[in-house]
């Protein structure tokens, strides 16, 4: 085992926690740079394989491919010293500021500042909700599902958990169905 | 107990969200809800939003962490809330650790894999679906925090959000980075309450 590349994996992926911004897609050009460019430990194509495999994999986009690049550099111990060192940057930032928000919170400045970021935040997230929606597919099973998993939760008060694995299994028939007539 | 609590809760969060970035969202909003609404409000989930867009690192991690650390501290101790946090963190990355380990000796069947892709095909859209209804949760939470009522409407500082909401959001749209959209909506929010408003 080679202290000096597991060393190397838990500094690099430290850095890119450290250094990248609102998650998931925001990293990977980072770990492009660093694990390709820099550190020759995989290939520009294995980049394009890691978005495709923690796209189809439950979990943060961020653990899935410091994951992937660990284990691809250096087996089970890279996996875990790239997962450790780009998830220890937010561990400790998120826990100081826990704590001072905990201070400042009766603060009547605070309290306003948050008032609005609030609907910035709300701005933020439709503004989210519109890219993903126009990245999905086009189609009727798309729709359907995209309309039966809003009304589901919002009204029905589904349990998210139930409506996350009824579409999957929607999924898997829709398309089984689909590949079998087109063989037919 | 709270911290096998923290644990399991976001060990299920981390092996049930597809896709990155707000699709931990819907299951976050729920589960946070069900088990410590009493002492995490939606007010305070919609701020903590703002503080992970505004902090390095993936959203999954900054929210697990902060949730753990409130819920751990709570009587003040400090060590409870770093033990809280270490609990929750754990939980969410260890499915996904799991998981690629074992998709990583074997991802070419795993990608062309007819399941895999016919389950996509429907968690997709189901996450734009779920996160629909969180975005919703969260305007309920922003312009009615007292409920649907009369009253409301008759608030300025309704009015007041509602302006600040349609300015950011076109800020949004002209992708304006979002951590000086939280920086602008953070003065306008102190203005407007120190002129009353709020």
């Amino acid at each position: 085992m080679n202290i000096q590349k597991l060393w190397a994996l838990f500094c690099t992926f430290f850095k890119i926690g450290a250094f990248t911004f609102g998650g998931g897609y925001a990293m990977i050009p980072l770990i492009q740079k660093e694990t390709v460019e820099n550190k020759h430990w995989i290939t520009d194509e294995d980049i394009l394989e890691i978005i495709a495999i923690a796209e189809s994999t439950p979990g943060p986009i961020a653990i899935n491919s410091a994951t992937f690049v660990g284990y691809r550099t250096a087996g089970v111990a890279g996996a875990f010293c790239a997962t450790l060192g780009v998830v220890l940057p937010s561990f400790c930032i998120i826990l100081g500021i826990s704590y001072i928000l905990r201070e400042f919170q009766e603060l009547k400045v605070i309290q306003y500042a948050f008032g609005g970021i609030r609907v910035g935040v709300l701005a933020l997230l439709f503004k989210a909700l519109w890219s993903m929606y126009q990245k999905s597919k086009k189609n009727w099973v798309s729709y359907a599902v995209m309309a039966g998993a809003f009304t589901l939760t919002a009204f029905l008060k589904v349990d998210v958990l139930i409506v996350i694995i009824s579409c999957a299994v929607f999924g898997l028939i829709t398309s089984l169905l689909a590949h079998r007539r087109a063989q037919k | 107990m709270i911290y096998l609590e923290l644990f399991y809760t976001f060990f299920m969060i981390g092996a049930f969200t597809f896709g990155g970035g707000y699709a931990m969202l819907p299951l976050i909003q729920q589960e946070v809800g069900a088990r410590w609404g009493d002492v995490i409000s939606q007010q305070s989930m919609i701020d903590f939003v703002a503080v992970s867009e505004s902090t390095p690192g993936p959203f999954a991690i900054n929210m697990a962490t902060y949730i753990g650390s409130v819920m751990g501290g709570q009587g003040g101790s400090a060590l409870g809330s770093v033990f809280g946090s270490f609990c929750a963190t754990l939980g969410v990355v260890l499915p996904s650790f799991v998981i690629i380990l074992i998709v990583a000796k074997c991802y070419d069947k795993f990608r062309n894999s007819r399941i895999v892709q016919g389950c996509m095909s429907g968690l997709k859209p189901a996450v734009v679906g779920l996160i629909a209804n969180a975005v919703l949760g969260v305007l309920l939470t922003v312009f009615f925090p007292a409920g649907l009522s009369v009253s409301t409407f008759s608030g300025i500082g309704f009015y007041i959000s509602g302006a600040i909401f349609l300015a950011m959001l076109v800020l949004a749209f002209k992708k304006v980075h979002p951590i000086l959209i939280i920086a602008i909506s953070a003065v306008l929010g102190i203005g407007a309450g120190y002129f009353g408003f709020f």
